[in-house]
C-alpha cells in the first residue's frame, strides 16, 4: 500500500543532515511517496524503518518475468476494473503439447503454434507460450521436450509431476528458463530448489487458497519470489472466483502471499467451448491461459479478447495521421476522410480492402477521437480537414478534387467545400456501406 | 489459519424483468457481480434470444443463410423453426420491412405479421423497430397494440425518440429497451426519463450499444462493468438488466464474413464467424449481460452451454 510523504517522513531520522541531497528529511520524504528516489539514499534509517518502506513500496502483485528471449511480463496489476486504470501485462496464451501425441501430431502441431501470428489494428498479436504436459515416461517426456524446444522460438512451460524428469528437462533446456508447473503441492521444496537453481519460475498448484497462501510464504522464505499460481482443475465458476478471490486478497486486504501472476489449464475438450472457456478466464484475471486447441480461428478469436481487455481505456488507440494509398491507388482513385482514432480508420480500411478499390484513406488528426465524438469536441471540423488536405499534399497525389466524408458529418458539407475547394461527396454512415458506396461512384 | 476472504457486500440488486406471458422468463435480480455466487444470489439464467427478420437478409453471409436455408424467405416460417427445431426459448423479431428504404411496409401490415408470428411463436418476443425513428413511432405503438397481453419486450427507444413508444409500452403492458450510445451517464438520464413517464423501473431494460470482438468491444464492456458497480451500490436508475445485441454487430466484421481466400491464414470463415459471435457473447456475460441477441444456432448452443457452466456454481 502506498504511504503518504508524511506517513514516510515519520519514520524517517529527522536530522536534516542532507546527506541525502535533499535539504530536509521532509523533502526527501516527499521525493520518496513519489518513487523518485531510491531508499538508500539515506544511510540513516532504522532497520524497522527500512523493513516498513520497503514492503509499501512493493507492488501488491508481483511482476514475474518468463522465458529468457521474449521475457514475457506478468504480474504487476492495480485493479480489479479495467476502467479504473487499465490491466497492464496482457495475459500470457499458451498451447498444450501432449507427450502422448505422435511424433508426426506434435511436429504439426508446433508448426501451426508457431505460425499463429496476425495483425490486427496495426498492432501484431502472437501466441506466447508453448506447454509440454506429460502423461507418459519420464523418456517420452524428455524427447518432446527436446523435439518442442528445437522447433519452436515460443517460452516453454513444463507441465510434470515428475521431480526426476523435470530436473532432467532442465538440464536440457534450463537456460530458456522454462516455467514449471507440478501440478500439485507434492514436493513443492524439491521443485523450489529446482527452480532457484535454474533462476527460473514455479507454479504452486493447489486446489486450496489457503494452502497457496502459506506455500507462498514458506517459498519467499526459502527465496523464491518467482511464483505463478494456479487453484487446479475445478467448475468454471469456481475457477472465476478463485481468480477473482486472489486479485481482491492482493489488491484490497494487501495480502502478500496472493500477490502474484495466475495460471489455468482450460479443462473443456470441444473446439469451441474450450475457447470460450479461455474467453472467461481472459476476462477475469487470469495471466496465463493455456489450452489445447490451437487453430487459427481459435488463437485469432482469444488474441483479439486479450487485445480488447488489456487496452488502455484512458488512451485510445491511434494511428498516424496521414494519406494513405490503398491497393494500386493512383491519380483517379478515390480520397475518404476519417479520423486517427485506430477503430475508425481500420474500419474504413478493411471495407475499402473488400471493395477492390484501389482508394486514398486520409485519417485527419482527431487525437485518437471517432468521427461523431471528434465533430462533437470540434476536432474533426472543416478547417482541421482543409489544412490536412493541404499538409498531406493530398492535390499532388490524384488528378481530381473530390473527396468522401463519413455520412455523419454530412451537415460540414458546404462548409468543406468553401474551406477546402474540394468538391465534397457524402458517404455512407457506416463503413459496411463503404463497397457498394464505392461501386456506384462515378 | 484460515484465510479471510475478501467478500463484498451489495445494498443493491439488479431489477427483475418478466418477458412473455405463458412461457414467461424472467432475467435479473442478480445481488453479485457475474457468476460470483458465493457473494450473492442470481436466480435466473442469462438468455439468449434468436434474431429473426422480416424480410430477406440481404447481406447476410454464408455461414447463415446455409444454418437457416429456406425459412429466411417468410418470418413466420423462421419463428417456427428456431423454437422447434433450435429450441429457441426466446426470439427478437426484427421488423426492417418497414423502413422507408426496405420496403416501406404499412403499419397494419406490420401489426398483421407481428399477430401471426406471435401465434406461431409460442414464446416471449423482442420486438425491434426498422431504425428510421418516424416509422418505429408508427408501427411499435401497433404492435404494442395487436401483442397486448403479451408482456413484450420492445424497442429500442433513445433520449432523443422515446416518448410515444413509452407511452404504447405503457398502455399495453410491455417492457422496454432503452438504448445508449455507450454512455453511462445517458443509459441512466433516460432510465429517468422513461420512469418519469410512469414506467415502472421493472419494466426497462438497458442496451448499451455493444461492439463485437476486435470492433471496440471494451468500450460497452466497461460502460456494463461500471452500471452493474453502481446498481450493486445502491443505484437504482442503473439497476436494469442489460440486453446486448451481438449478433448484428459480429455478422458485420471482416473475421465473420471474409472467405479463407480472402483472410489467409486466418482458418475457415464458418469456425471463424461462429467463434466471433459465440467469444462476443461469452465476454458480455463477464460484464453483466442478462439478455443476448444472437444469429447463428451453433454459436447460439455453445454460449447456452457455457452459461449452463458459469451457473452450475
Ligand atoms: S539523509 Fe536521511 S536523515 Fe539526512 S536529511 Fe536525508 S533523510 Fe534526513
Amino acid at each position: 500500500m502506498a504511504l503518504s510523504g508524511l506517513d514516510i517522513y515519520k519514520l524517517l531520522p529527522k536530522t536534516n543532515c542532507r546527506e541525502c541531497g535533499f535539504p530536509t528529511c521532509l523533502a526527501f520524504a516527499m521525493q520518496l511517496a513519489k518513487k523518485a528516489v531510491p531508499l538508500d539514499k539515506c544511510p540513516y534509517l532504522s532497520k524497522e524503518a527500512k523493513l516498513v518502506l520497503e514492503e509499501s513500496s512493493l507492488a501488491p502483485i508481483r511482476l514475474v518475468v518468463i522465458g529468457k528471449d521474449k521475457k514475457i511480463e506478468l504480474g504487476n496489476e492495480t485493479v480489479l476494473f479495467r476502467h479504473e486504470d487499465k490491466f497492464y501485462h496482457p495475459a500470457a496464451i499458451g498451447f498444450i503439447i501432449d507427450d502422448n501425441s505422435s511424433d508426426k501430431e506434435i511436429d504439426v502441431k508446433i508448426s501451426k503454434i508457431n505460425r499463429l501470428k496476425f495483425e490486427r489494428v496495426g498492432q501484431a498479436l502472437e501466441a506466447n507460450l508453448a506447454a509440454i504436459r506429460q502423461t507418459s515416461d519420464k523418456k517420452r517426456f524428455l524427447d518432446v521436450v527436446k523435439k518442442v524446444s528445437a522447433a519452436t522460438q515460443l517460452e516453454l512451460v513444463l507441465i510434470s509431476s515428475d521431480l526426476q524428469a523435470q530436473k532432467e528437462a532442465l538440464g536440457l533446456i534450463g537456460a530458456r528458463k522454462p516455467l514449471l508447473h507440478p501440478q500439485s503441492a507434492q514436493n513443492i521444496a524439491d521443485f523450489a530448489k529446482l527452480a532457484l537453481e535454474y533462476k527460473t519460475s514455479l507454479v504452486v498448484a493447489s486446489p486450496s487458497l489457503e494452502e497457496i497462501s502459506n506455500l507462498t510464504k514458506d517459498l519467499k522464505k526459502q527465496g523464491l519470489e518467482d511464483l505463478v499460481l494456479d487453484t487446479a482443475s475445478k467448475s468454471l465458476a469456481k475457477k472465476i472466483w478463485d481468480l477473482t478471490q486472489i486479485r481482491r486478497l492482493a489488491l484490497k486486504k494487501k495480502d502478500r502471499s496472493f500477490g502474484y501472476p495466475t495460471l489455468v489449464i482450460v479443462g473443456e475438450k470441444d473446439p469451441y467451448l474450450q475457447v470460450v472457456e479461455a474467453a472467461d478466464y481472459i476476462a477475469k484475471y487470469a495471466s496465463i491461459v493455456l489450452l489445447e486447441g490451437a487453430e487459427p480461428w481459435q488463437a485469432l478469436s482469444l488474441l483479439t479478447l486479450r487485445q480488447n481487455i488489456y487496452s488502455d481505456p484512458q488512451k485510445p488507440l491511434q494511428i498516424e495521421p496521414k494519406l494513405y494509398p490503398i491497393g494500386q491507388a493512383d491519380e483517379k482513385s478515390p480520397v475518404l476522410v476519417t479520423t486517427n482514432f485506430s477503430l475508425s480508420y481500420y474500419t474504413v480500411l478493411g471495407e475499402v480492402e473488400a471493395s477492390k478499390t484501389p482508394s486514398y484513406i486520409m485519417s485527419v488528426n482527431t487525437e485518437g477521437m471517432s468521427v461523431l465524438t471528434a465533430w462533437a469536441a470540434e476536432k474533426f471540423t472543416p478547417e482541421k480537414i482543409a489544412s490536412s488536405l493541404e499538409e498531406f499534399g493530398v492535390k499532388d497525389k490524384v488528378g481530381h478534387k473530390r473527396i468522401i466524408i463519413p455520412g455523419y458529418v454530412a451537415v460540414m458539407s458546404g462548409d468543406l467545400e468553401e474551406k477546402s475547394g474540394w468538391q465534397v461527396v457524402v458517404g455512407p454512415k457506416e463503413a459496411s456501406g463503404i463497397p457498394s458506396f464505392l461501386k456506384n461512384l462515378k | 489459519m484460515a484465510i479471510e476472504l475478501a467478500k463484498e457486500k451489495w445494498s443493491g440488486v439488479i431489477n427483475q424483468v418478466k418477458i412473455g406471458a405463458a412461457k414467461a422468463i424472467s432475467v435479473g435480480q442478480e445481488q453479485a457481480l457475474p457468476f460470483l455466487h458465493e457473494e450473492g444470489g442470481a436466480p435466473h439464467k442469462p438468455v439468449v434470444a434468436y434474431e429473426v427478420w422480416d424480410t430477406v437478409p440481404a447481406d447476410w453471409p454464408e455461414a447463415l443463410i446455409s444454418a437457416y436455408g429456406n425459412v429466411l424467405k417468410d418470418p413466420v416460417a423462421w419463428v417456427k423453426k428456431c423454437v422447434t427445431e433450435f429450441g429457441a426459448q426466446l426470439v427478437a423479431i426484427k421488423l426492417i420491412s418497414a423502413h422507408p428504404d426496405m420496403g416501406n411496409k404499412s403499419v397494419e401490415e406490420i401489426a398483421a405479421l407481428v399477430e401471426k408470428i406471435k401465434k406461431a411463436a409460442g414464446v416471449p418476443l423482442i420486438i425491434s423497430g426498422c431504425g428510421d425513428n418516424a416509422k418505429d413511432n408508427l408501427i411499435l405503438p401497433a404492435c404494442a397494440e395487436a401483442l397486448k397481453g403479451e408482456n413484450c419486450l420492445i424497442g429500442s427507444v433513445t433520449q432523443d425518440n422515446y416518448k410515444t413508444i413509452t407511452a404504447a409500452c405503457l398502455a399495453d403492458g410491455h417492457s422496454i429497451i432503452a438504448e445508449s450510445p455507450i454512455d453511462i451517464n445517458i443509459a441512466k438520464q433516460l432510465n429517468i426519463l422513461i420512469s418519469d413517464m410512469g414506467m415502472p423501473a421493472e419494466r426497462i431494460v438497458i442496451n448499451p450499444t455493444v461492439g463485437a470482438l476486435g470492433y471496440g468491444l471494451e468500450y460497452a464492456y466497461s460502460i456494463m462493468e461500471r452500471a452493474r458497480l453502481a446498481a450493486l451500490s445502491g443505484d437504482k436508475m442503473l439497476s436494469m438488466p442489460f440486453i446486448c445485441f451481438v449478433g448484428q454487430e459480429t455478422w458485420r466484421t471482416k473475421e465473420a464474413r471474409a472467405t479463407e481466400e480472402e483472410l489467409a491464414g486466418w482458418g475457415p470463415a464458418l469456425e471463424r464467424g461462429i467463434v466471433w459471435e459465440a467469444l462476443t457473447s461469452a465476454a458480455f456475460l463477464q460484464a453483466g449481460a442478462d439478455i443476448l441477441v444472437m444469429r447463428h444456432p451453433k454459436a447460439i448452443d455453445i454460449v447456452k452451454k457455457n452459461i449452463e457452466e458459469l451457473m452450475r456454481g
